[in-house]
């Protein structure tokens, strides 16, 4: 005979009050999925979590896994450093809106590069053309850099600068022209995103194969640890992989992965775990499902704080602790009533701050029209300044801790990672992974069903496939014109006529000796750099050594 | 009757390809034959491809800015290959001031963000009209 269970709590009440109800009053067709398409019950209660071990799974703030937060006092001891991404045109136009942005009481900078930086092309590129100055600033060689931080001190602030394949060329610049205002590398502080793994998996900004990319980044782990110990050398990045279609649980598993194959890549190349990976930070996205995505920052701490300290025996506390920044989800923006995106920004921001995240960028309400204007950027930053000072959600710590709804997803999502972590691991690892195209299938599957679900109505966006007003007026927008790509250009041979080429040629050539030879590139990349080598040159030498990455095209 | 050709391309520097890849899958859905050129195509790669293909659409997806330089190209090829009864639709981040613009140079259609994918089915149906296999 089968042992008859006791009924919960839960079974009860779905017997005695939820059924009557169902009949007299059937609920909404739903779906009742969160926008990753997971199914979400009606409610949550303590039979939910029975299996949930306070101690072992969410302890308190400060303590192991940090579930709860890695500062035992919240917001309450700092609050997180409001960073707003921005970049266009002319390094001396940009060098303007950071100037505004710090006077309006942004506390950090964040450095947009245009594509052909990101890519590692000079403007004079056939490839360049018509992208010079309008995603980003701008940088193609030291004097372009000197340029955008002119009258900025950088020892006083931090900077953060989202650049990937040439993150060395870039960063180079930066310690460079620090080392000219007379700072101290030892206490200089900042961010590269330097993360090339999601750049094959999502946003595709990849230069070099897989490897060598992989190199390059272990050089700056090893060169930071000993040269600029405070620099975050990595901000392992979910957000583009969300922007690129996958589900909030694919955003989680695959950056923690990424970040987990970095660790041993800088393992193998003989660093010290606690050497290098308290200078790793992450970066996610804050989309539109407000639980899932606490749950997933929750889940984030919790995963990453027992793999350093399982799986690769890290003792630093700081090695256990992950630190991560946001940014809202530039893909739910919409172009249709732009207004709503100031909404949706703020939901998003929210989610961030009540999941503990360290750092955060608010997207303008223009951003799916255009690069932000000034009036925008500066509603984004006011957003924030908002939560952190009139919403009182800053007087205490995890204040969703407990919540049955929140453990539960939270447990969901930590299994869900660990399901995925053992399917890479079995295929020998991420790179292997991207190599396979796996973890690009499983993004472009999620971004289909996404599509189908809201072709559908299944969901919703207000004001595009619901609440349509056919009568929109126009929206002012910032135009970006072709002057600063003619400004560049003609600054670029201003350069080549007027450095000294010969000392350019010897810095590029002994840079493509230490890449042949596996030296660190970094040294001979900062002599290339003081020598005025532009980013496509210094690119273009390590492409002659390596070869250039290319994707085979699929849907 | 011949199914529709369309090759969707990404031209330029920028990476984000998830538009162009969300409607490659949703035209062949419809029934169309689509061929993806993958990343960082140049006009006259993306015009070969067309070329090659015997496509009757081609498919721009542009959200870098970069849609006044690579549109004019790609249609000055076209014609300069014999190629204009191919229509061109671009797909990205376009103002509203350079809608016209590229409408006057003869852009079949403009999707902006928040497009249903049957509208832009519907824009390639009207637009090509139904011809027989060459033999």
């Amino acid at each position: 005979m089968k042992p008859v269970l006791a009924e919960t709590a839960k079974a009860a009440w779905e017997r005695e009050v939820l059924e009557p109800t169902l009949k007299k009053a059937p609920e909404r067709s739903g779906p009742f999925t969160t926008i990753s398409g997971r199914p979400i019950e009606r409610l949550y209660t303590a039979d939910d979590i029975a299996e949930l071990d306070q101690a072992k799974d969410v302890a308190n703030p400060g303590e192991f896994p940090y579930t709860r937060g890695i500062h035992p006092t919240g917001y309450r001891g700092k609050l997180w450093t409001m960073r707003q991404f921005a970049g266009f045109g002319t390094p001396e136009e940009t060098n303007e809106r950071y100037k505004q942005l710090l006077a309006a009481g942004g506390t950090g900078l964040s450095v947009a590069f245009d594509l052909p930086t990101l890519m590692g092309r000079d403007p004079d590129h056939p490839l360049s053309l018509g992208e010079v100055g309008k995603c980003g600033v701008s940088i193609v060689s030291l004097a372009d850099m000197e340029r955008l931080f002119d009258g900025i001190t950088l020892a006083d602030i931090t900077t953060s600068m989202t650049i990937n394949s040439p993150a060395p060329m870039i960063f180079a610049m930066y310690l460079v022209v620090a080392e000219r205002q007379g700072a101290d590398w030892q206490t200089l502080s900042g961010t590269i995103q330097n993360d090339i793994l999601k750049e094959f998996i999502a946003q595709k900004e990849y230069i070099f194969p897989p490897r060598p990319s992989m190199k390059l980044i272990t050089d700056i782990f090893q060169f930071c640890a000993k040269e600029v110990p405070r620099w975050n050398t990595i901000s392992v990045s979910g957000y583009h992989i969300r922007e690129a279609g996958s589900t909030s649980l694919q955003e989680l598993a695959f950056t923690l992965r990424d970040g987990i194959e970095y660790v041993q890549w800088g393992i193998d190349a003989g660093l010290d775990v606690d050497e290098f990976v308290p200078r790793i930070s992450f970066f996610f996205n804050a989309h539109s499902d407000f639980f899932e995505e606490i749950a997933k920052y929750r889940a984030a701490r919790k995963i990453w704080a027992r793999v350093m300290r399982d799986r690769f025996g890290a003792k630093d506390e700081r090695s256990l602790k992950l630190r991560f920044h946001t940014q809202t989800a530039g893909v739910s923006l919409t172009a249709q009533q732009p207004y709503n995106n100031v909404v949706r920004t703020a939901l998003q921001a929210l989610s961030a701050v009540l999941g503990g995240t360290n750092s955060l960028h608010t997207n303008s309400l223009d951003e799916a029209l255009a690069l932000p204007t000034t009036e925008a950027a500066t509603l984004a930053l006011r957003t924030q300044q908002v939560i952190a000072h009139e919403s009182g959600v800053t007087n205490v710590v995890d204040p969703l801790g407990g919540s049955y709804f929140i453990e539960r997803l939270t447990l969901d999502m930590e299994e869900g990672a660990y399901k995925y972590f053992d399917a890479i691991d079995r295929m020998g690892g991420m790179v292997a992974a991207i190599e396979q195209g796996f973890p690009q299938r499983e993004i472009a599957e999620a971004s289909y069903r996404f599509q189908q679900a809201f072709e559908k109505k299944d969901k919703i966006m207000v004001g595009v496939n619901a609440y349509v007003d056919p009568n929109e007026p126009p929206f002012p927008i910032l135009y970006i014109d072709d002057q600063a790509a003619d400004q560049q250009l003609a600054r670029l041979a201003e350069l080549k006529r007027t450095r000294n080429n010969a000392a350019v040629s010897r810095a590029l050539v002994t840079l493509q000796e230490a890449a042949r030879s596996g030296a660190n590139t970094m040294y001979p990349l900062l002599d290339c750099v003081r020598a005025y080598a532009t980013v496509g040159e210094m690119c273009d030498a390590l492409r002659e050594v390596w070869g250039e990455y290319e994707e085979v095209p699929s849907i | 009757m011949r199914t529709i050709r369309v090759v969707i391309a990404k031209p330029g520097l920028d990476g984000h390809d998830r538009g162009a890849k969300v409607i490659a899958r949703a035209l062949r859905d419809a029934g169309m034959e689509v061929i993806y050129t993958g990343l960082r195509q140049t006009p006259e790669q993306i015009v070969a491809a067309a070329l090659q293909e015997d496509a009757d659409v081609i498919g721009l997806s542009i959200l870098s800015g970069a849609h006044m330089h690579i549109c004019p190209r790609v249609m000055e090829l076209l014609k300069d290959k014999g190629l204009s009864h191919v229509r061109v639709l671009v797909g990205g981040i376009i103002p509203d001031v350079d809608v016209a613009k590229l409408q006057a140079i003869g852009i079949s259609g403009i999707f902006l963000p928040g497009t249903p994918m049957q509208d832009i089915v519907n824009c390639i149906c009207q637009h090509v009209p139904p011809r027989t296999e060459a033999i």
